[in-house]
Parts: structure tokens; sequence; C-alpha cells
């Protein structure tokens, strides 16, 4: 039993040896050489937030106070969220050496993917928290438990769709592209540069259908009010687990035969 | 004969179904559904045919045979990154992976990065790497180079930096495939002690080589595969002469 136990842990601990080392790997290789590693993980909501900006507020004249600030508490989680869904097709094809090579658990590459972007995600929120010092507001103190919580989330969510295109991705090569597309629509169905009671009602039952949405209000309500809505929280989390489960399970049915596509 | 083999092939055979029509992508699968099914079903590359063997703890193990007969498939299948179609596959032991040219090297990392990454790829704890670091990187004897992205390696320093990682290993199972190929005589020769001190210490090795004096130098015994079938096993010096003059008589 006892050496049952041993391998068990040992198991454990290569699992998190790896899935260190291969973050580390990829934060090295995707910024080895560019001073702005850092700076490129916040300048693009930060540009993308002063778009629409000018597009909604200055030409369109959309009511809402402090509405840079609202942006910026959604395209920061947002822009975490789809970096990884977007890179998610290609990671288990860019590292075909090391899986053809190795028997090792595929999955932590897709989680590698995820907690590197999450990484920059927790590296970028000072920055959310500079704009809130410039709209005076006090940041709550319930960051401190709600950053965590609705991170796991997301990771269990994002990784889940993660495995499930990544592994998706060997046998139909074009995923790719319908993923940045998928991704794209998703933005705009997603209340992240609106806000969810400028939703119709009619159609606000529909946001309960989207996963992001629940998760995405969860995020901004957190940075702006300091409260997390548990329902909003709890319907985000069920998807994440389901997420998850569907992602793993189809990964798990289709892993045997990753060496033989690539 | 049979006592305490620690690698059992019965009966194996492997085949690959042709997926090249399905990485045409999701559009054309859709476009053309009825006729992907059909072609999805027949074809298929058989890449190993009722292949039975076996090997025994501490033994070390050559298989020849001329490329495509089915070496590397033999290899990955002993690896677990391979699922064999028909027949049963006993493995009984760690495995180091299949250990060829920079596997899961990275070439913006620098030589050292790429040695503790390559380390716990491998199956290494990170204390372990770090603990043997320096004697990697004195076996490799890659010098300051070590230091540089590995991008501006040459393929024989690769390979050092390759096996050097593989020397820090305690595998119960060594597979090799083709590794020593490369390098200059001076490494190659230091490749070949060191795998004679694993042999000595009791690891297992299978070792794939197209240098049919290499496999004399080492293997117990020898495996030829032809057109993905065995054709014989034995004695090394026997398997690797025969092999030789059958290729000459044609």
């Amino acid at each position: 039993m006892t050496n049952k136990k041993k391998v068990k842990s040992r198991n454990l601990g290569y699992f998190k040896d790896l899935a260190i080392i291969l973050t580390q790997k990829e934060m090295k290789v995707r910024y080895k050489n560019s001073f702005l590693g850092y700076l490129w993980s916040v300048l693009n909501p930060l540009a993308f937030a002063f778009v629409f900006f000018v597009a909604f507020q200055v030409v369109m004249k959309i009511h809402m106070k402090d509405y840079v600030l609202f942006l910026i508490a959604g395209l920061f989680p947002w822009q975490n969220f789809t970096n990884s869904i977007n890179a998610s097709p290609m990671v288990f094809l860019m590292n075909s050496t090391l899986i053809k090579k190795v028997n090792f658990p595929r999955h932590i590459l897709a989680l590698t993917l995820v907690l590197h972007d999450s990484v920059h995600f927790v590296l970028s929120i000072p920055v959310i928290l500079f704009f809130m010092f410039v709209y005076h507001r006090v940041p709550s103190l319930s960051l401190v438990w709600g950053v965590p919580a609705l991170l796991s989330v997301q990771i269990l969510m994002t990784y889940g769709i993660a495995l499930f295109l990544a592994s998706l991705n060997l046998f139909f090569r074009d995923l790719e592209r319908l993923t940045t597309i998928l991704t794209t629509a998703l933005f705009y169905f997603t209340p992240v540069i609106y806000s969810e009671t400028m939703v119709p009602d009619k159609y606000r039952v529909l946001l309960k259908l989207n996963p992001f949405a629940m998760l995405m209000i969860s995020w901004r309500n957190l940075f702006l009010n300091g409260s997390i809505n548990p329902v909003y929280a709890g319907a985000a989390l069920g998807y994440g687990i389901l997420f998850f489960c569907l992602g793993y399970f189809f990964y798990s049915k289709l892993a045997w035969k990753f060496a033989e596509v690539l | 004969m049979s006592r305490n083999p620690l690698i059992v092939f019965e009966g194996v055979s492997k085949s690959y179904t042709l997926h090249y029509h399905f990485t045409g992508g999701i559009k054309n699968f859709l476009f053309h559904l009825p006729s992907y099914i059909r072609k999805a079903r027949s074809s298929s590359y058989c890449a190993l045919k009722d292949v039975s063997f076996e090997i025994r703890r501490g033994e070390t193990f050559g298989i020849i045979g001329k490329n495509g007969a089915g070496k590397s498939t033999i290899l990955g299948i002993i690896a677990g990154v391979l699922k064999p179609t028909r027949g049963k596959v006993a493995v009984g032991g760690r495995i180091s992976p299949l250990l060829e040219l920079g596997a899961g090297f990275s070439f913006e990392l620098t030589g050292r990065e790429n040695i503790l990454l390559n380390g716990i790829i491998l199956g290494l704890t990170r204390k372990k790497v770090l603990d043997r670091m320096d004697e990697i990187i004195e076996f490799s004897g890659l010098g300051e180079f070590v230091d540089q992205p590995i991008r501006t390696y040459s393929s024989g320093m690769l390979s050092k930096l390759a096996f050097s990682v593989v020397t820090s290993l305690d595998p119960e199972i060594l597979l090799i495939d083709e590794i020593l190929a490369v390098g200059d005589l001076n490494f190659q020769q230091k490749c070949l002690e060191k795998m004679m001190s694993f042999k000595k210490s009791g690891v297992t090795i299978v070792f794939v080589s197209h240098s049919m004096k290499q496999v004399e130098q080492i293997c117990d015994r020898a495996m030829w595969l032809e057109n993905h079938v065995v054709r014989a096993i034995g004695d090394p010096g026997t398997i690797t002469g025969e092999y030789s003059s059958y290729w000459k008589d044609r």
C-alpha cells in the first residue's frame, strides 16, 4: 500500500515539476527577444479599451459613467481567456517531437498554456488597480479571495476547452481558423464592452446560457463593486466543471492516437 | 531462456490508419463526407506484422533492418507512445524515452535551460537535474557554449547535449534510436563507453542502429526486421553477417 502511495506522490511531484518547467519555457520562449514582453500582455487590452472607448463613448455616445474603467475591468480577463483558447489548437502540434518520443501526460501541455496566460493576467492586475485609482475607486478587500476563486474557475473552464480544441485539431487541422472566428463572435455576445443590464429583457435569459457571460460579469463586478454574485459565479463554476469533464473525456479518448497522426 | 523477460511482444501487429484525408480539415471533411469515410476504412498502412520476441532483464538487444522496416514503431510501442493494433505487449520497468536528436529541445533556450527542461521531461526531479548539472555539462564537453541558445548549435553539438542529458538518467530500460550516428569520433567513443557502463550496471538496452559494427560490439542479441516481420533473432555477429551478405547478394 505504502509503495503505491509512494508511486503516486512521485507522479504528482513529476507532474508539478513538469508543469512548472514547461510554463517557464513558454514564458522564456515567447518573450526572450523582447524587452516589452510583459508590456505586450498589458498593451493589447489597453489598446482595445481605447478603441472601444472612442467608438462607443466618443462617437456613439453611450451613457455610462467611467466607461474606460468598465472596459478595462472586462477586457483584461477576456484577453486572458481568448489568448489561451486561440493558441490552444496548436499546442500539441507545436510539441510534436515530444509527443512522438516521450510517454508523459500530454494534457499537461494544454495546462501549461493556460497557466502561462493566467500568470500574465495576474501580473496585469496592478494595471487595473491603477485605473481604479485614477477613477477614484478604492479596491475592495474581497479581491484577495475573489481573484483566486474566479481565476480557478476560469482556468478550469479554459483548460477543458483547450484540451478539446488541441486534441481535435490534430485530426482537423483547420480548426485553428474556426476557433478565431468563434472567439471573435463570442466576444460580442458576451457582456464585455456593454453591461448585462443593457441587454433587452427578452434576450437576457440567453445570457444565462453563455458560460463566458457568467464569468466575465463576475470578474467585472469583482473589480468595480468588490462583490461576486453567487448565482453567476456558481453558474460559471458549473460550466467550468462541465467543460473540463467534456474536454478531458475527449482528450483521453483520442490521446493514444496522437503519436500516429502527428 | 524466458527467465525474467522484461519486455515481451506476442504476435504484435501495428497498422496506421492513413489520416492524410482527415488532416485536410473540417471544411473538406464536411463537403466530402461519404468518400472520406470510405477512404478511412480502406486505407491503412501495416508497419508490423505478427512480431514476437522477448528481451531479458539486463540484456542489450539490437534491432537492425532497412528504413521503414518497423524498427522505430517497435521502440514507440515499448515506450508506450504507440498502441499495438493486435497482440500483447508487456513492459516491466521504468523506461527512458525514445532517444532521438533533440526531442523536446527548445531552440530559443540555452543549453543549460534545455538540460533542465529535458531532464525533467525524461522523468528526473528538478532537484536531481540541478544536482547533476555540472556533471552533465562536463560530459557534453560544450564548455561555454552551454549558455548560448541552442539554435546556434551545430547538429553534432546538439547530439552531444542530448546524449549528455541521458547519461544522468537512471532508467531500467534504455531505448536508443540511431543516436550514435552523429557527433565526432571522440564523442561517439565516449557514448559507447557510457552505454557499456549502463550495461554493466544492469540496464536493459534496446538499440536501433544502422551501424553493424556497433551492434556487434554492444549487443548480446540482435533482431533483423525485414518488411515488417521478424526475419531472424540471435547472436549479433551471425545476424549482422547474414544481413550484410543479404544486401551484398542483391
